[in-house]
């Protein structure tokens, strides 16, 4: 080998920490971007340095992980390029746009791995844009991050792994956790139980949080659906729906998602080709077993590019790494690699079973009443869409393009899955067949006034 | 299974000059289909600007557009929508005593033709629009030009054509295009055949291929605008604004995003287009000199399109001079929404009696018929 890659990672949490360790550990030192301040992305955010919680109590059952990862991004950082509070903003032919303390610049790359993570995929309710309303995925950030609770009184609701370890988290910190709402079915979760028998320590952990909620005399209603929030300047009350009569409760914080959705956008900016994923309702960026995206020199890895979790993310970027290293021609441990791609393959099952266990509410789209603001940015309700697409509309960005949904500040990150589920109800259409929203620069707002090389 | 129809009269391209074409044929009771490869009004007729400016057209343009801004004020009769049109006057700002100086010697030339420019210096122009930075020397306001949304207008044409009568085949892409001395005859790919002794050729940046194929190539390029919207501002200005000699662009519309345009972005293939880091940066520096209250503003979305320019920045409009019953209406050169309808009515005037009642000499493809002979092989 004569020529170093220059590789360029996009994201600091598990898997892109991992990649850069990998690379590293391989003579490649590669450039490590990430938006946040610290290292270990959303699922191990590390308080800020002053803070000095113990992990156990940030990060439960995963402490260790957590900590592992954060003693790999510190050894890193004096050793590669690592650069916080870099907002990836455009992609063009190898050519990152980075945006830094308010100054533009570019960063090229030979190899690029895509490790943008995911957010809450969020299904609007009536009410959900008041204050005092977070989705689980913030909730659980506020707390680790800044030690903050969203509320006194605080109801969580939705479904998926989340819902009952943000709302444990928040009990262990002493917060007065009201009431649990899993949509998901008690007899789902029957079901699921042969698939996540493979990953019997992730059930466990799993059962654990929730009987120790129980224990704690917490409600968990399960079938549990979050009808509508309450309140006139911020949240006073859920109303939700179990197997009998309509329940409201009091309370002044609701935090909600139905499990998480992949940052697709830069993939999508740098030409990836998208596959259907029925796993994941969604169009994600399509990558071989070892990370390969369709355009030769750019990896995926984590969650960015489906919804596997944190220990599949860190295997992931492993695993992009050495493919990055392997197209280079370089050497590596086929063996690891391929212990790697086993290991995924086994958790890939799981994610199936959890998928039967915390079903996607399914009848979300008929059920959401018309009021409901869908696209809280351009303030575009159900009835806006369901108009839109009784004129004969049903391709998403043309949708868009009428109505405004997905047209704001965010581009459709929060809003674009409920605005697809509605637009396939409303038009009888199958939910892959109304398209995706196509990606445009910038992936996050860009000030006016900035500087940059000329 | 194949469907066939046979027509009066079809258009190929479904922008706003199409859509304007199949509404005016429509309403004169024509036979008409319309065939658009994507959908009716999603690329350069939806993603453009949303100018609608007669202001610093070329004089040669000029009695379409006043009539195209005829036909704008009854739009909502028209089309059904209002498309967020506002006649908020059209205000070219100039950034040197040599830019006034060109800004009115426009002005002078363009008297008679009904545009009514006003000439303002630097405090007429700071007491009428107070966000005006200091870089701005004077302006030339045309107070009845104004903006619209393009993404609702364009498409709206295509359905006021189709609630008119005419059919509107969405996402039917043209395979072959035949004529046997009589009638044109059009294969798409979702398996339509049409004929009709009538073809519109509509088409836009993709339009130079069929002139080709009947013997008239046209050296037509590809520009693609670079376009940025803000989050909604507090609002700061209702005119649209340009600036002589170009650069930038920018609109307020009422739910308060200002939406800029300036520079060029580039191709990701045929049918899509970005507008490139270079220029977005190019906008997001340079706006504030001219636009003070964009400071500390955000872009939210930056988009191109694809748009088509022939070398005199002068539309091909009218006739085809080797092929009976083509007419052709593409090449607006980035300018083309304002002044479509009246593109659209002309070649449905064309069809119905013969010729248009504003004459369309100027924009003929004759004359790249020289040029095109010596060079038959750049028609793309």
């Amino acid at each position: 080998m004569t020529i170093q890659p220059s590789v360029v990672i996009v994201g600091a949490g598990p898997a892109g920490i991992r990649a850069a360790q990998t690379l590293h550990a391989h003579g490649v030192n590669a450039c490590l971007v990430d938006e946040g301040l610290r290292g270990g992305g959303q699922i191990y955010r590390r308080q800020p340095a002053n803070f000095r919680r113990d992990p156990k109590a940030l990060y439960g059952f995963e402490a260790g992980k957590a900590t592992a990862v954060h003693q790999a991004m510190d050894t890193l950082a004096t050793h590669i390029d690592y650069r916080p509070q870099t907002l990836v903003w455009n992609a063009e032919d190898h050519r990152l746009d980075v945006l830094q303390e308010g100054r533009a610049g570019t960063l090229d790359y030979t190899h690029l791995i895509v490790a943008t993570g995911a957010t809450d995929r969020i299904l609007p309710v009536p009410g959900w844009t008041l204050p005092g309303v977070y989705s689980l995925g913030a909730a659980q950030i506020a707390l680790k991050y800044q030690g903050c609770a969203i509320g006194e009184r605080v109801v969580f609701a939705g479904s998926g792994p989340l819902l009952y370890l943000v709302a444990y988290q928040y009990a262990k910190a002493g917060a007065k956790v009201l009431a649990v709402l899993d949509s998901a079915p008690f007899s789902a979760q029957c079901r699921a139980l042969p698939a996540l028998l493979g990953q019997p320590l992730t059930l466990a952990k799993g059962l654990y949080y929730r009987a120790w909620l129980t224990a704690h005399g917490i409600a968990v209603h399960q079938g549990a659906t979050l009808q509508r929030i309450d309140g006139e300047k911020r949240v006073s009350a859920v109303q939700w729906q179990g197997s009998g009569e309509p329940q409201r409760l009091e309370c002044d914080a609701v935090a909600f998602a139905h499990a998480l959705r992949s940052e697709t956008q830069l993939a999508d900016l740098l030409g990836c080709e998208f596959q259907w994923s029925e796993l994941n309702r969604a169009w994600l960026p399509s990558r071989d077993s070892a990370g390969r995206s369709s355009v030769p020199g750019v990896y995926l890895a984590g969650d960015g590019a489906g919804i596997m979790g944190a220990d599949a993310a860190e295997m992931a970027g492993e695993l992009a790494a050495l493919a990055v290293l392997a197209d280079h021609g370089q050497s590596i441990d086929t063996v690891r690699s391929e212990h790697l791609q086993r290991k995924l393959a086994g958790i890939e099952r799981f994610r199936q079973g959890l998928e039967t266990a915390f079903p996607f509410p399914e009848d979300w789209a008929s059920n959401v009443p018309n009021e409901t603001i869908i696209c809280r940015c351009e303030e575009v309700s159900a009835a806006d869409i369901c108009a839109t697409v009784n004129e004969g509309h049903w391709e998403i960005n043309r949708v868009k393009a009428m109505c405004r949904v997905g047209m704001g500040r965010c581009q459709g990150r929060m809003c674009g899955l409920a605005a697809t589920e509605l637009v396939a109800h409303c038009s009888g259409r199958d939910l892959h067949s109304i398209g995706r929203l196509r990606g445009q620069a910038p992936i996050k707002p860009l000030p006016f006034g900035v500087e940059s090389q000329p | 299974m194949t469907r066939f129809i046979e027509t009066d009269v079809l258009i190929i391209g479904g922008g706003i000059v199409g859509a304007s074409a199949a509404l005016a044929l429509a309403l004169k009771g024509k036979r008409v289909a319309l065939l658009e490869r994507d959908f009716c009004g999603s690329h350069s007729s939806g993603v453009n600007y949303g100018g609608v400016r007669r202001q610093g057209r070329p004089l040669s343009q000029l009695p379409l557009s006043q009539r195209a801004h005829e036909i704008w004020s009854g739009l909502r009769d028209l089309i059904g929508i209002d498309g967020e049109y506002l006649r908020s006057g059209h205000l070219k700002l100039a950034r040197s005593d040599k830019d006034m100086e060109a800004l009115r010697s426009y002005a002078e030339a363009s008297r008679g033709f009904g545009l009514d420019l006003q000439l303002l210096d630097r405090q007429q122009l700071r007491a009428r629009f107070a966000w005006a930075g200091d870089v701005a020397v004077g302006a030339s306001l045309c107070a009845d030009d104004g903006h619209a949304n393009p993404r609702l207008v364009s498409p709206a044409f295509a359905r006021a054509a189709q609630r008119a009568g005419a059919q509107i085949f969405e996402q039917a892409q043209v395979v072959e295009v035949s004529h046997d001395g009589q009638a044109f005859e059009v294969h798409t790919a979702n398996h339509l055949s049409l004929r009709a002794p009538w073809l519109l050729n509509c088409a836009g940046a993709w339009a130079g291929a069929l002139a080709a194929q009947f013997g008239e190539p046209v050296p037509m390029v590809s520009g693609h605008p670079a376009m940025l919207v803000t989050e909604p501002l507090p609002l700061f200005m209702d005119v649209s604004t340009g600036v002589e000699g170009g650069g930038i662009y920018a609109r307020q519309v009422a739910r308060g995003n200002c939406v800029l345009g300036g520079g060029q972005g580039f191709a990701l293939d045929p049918g899509k287009a970005r507008p490139g880091q270079a220029a977005v940066l190019e906008i997001l520096r340079n706006a504030v000199e001219l636009y003070p209250p964009l400071a500390g503003a955000q872009a939210i979305r930056t988009w191109s399109g694809t748009e088509g320019y022939l070398p005199d920045r002068e539309p091909v409009l009218g006739p085809s001079i080797t092929t009976p019953g083509l007419l052709h209406g593409f090449g607006f050169a980035g300018s083309g929404f304002q002044i479509g309808p009246a593109a659209g009515e002309a070649l449905a005037q064309t069809v119905c009696t013969g010729q248009s009642t504003i004459a369309l000499d100027a924009f003929s493809i004759r004359r790249f018929q020289s040029t095109a002979q010596r060079s038959t092989n750049v028609s793309h």
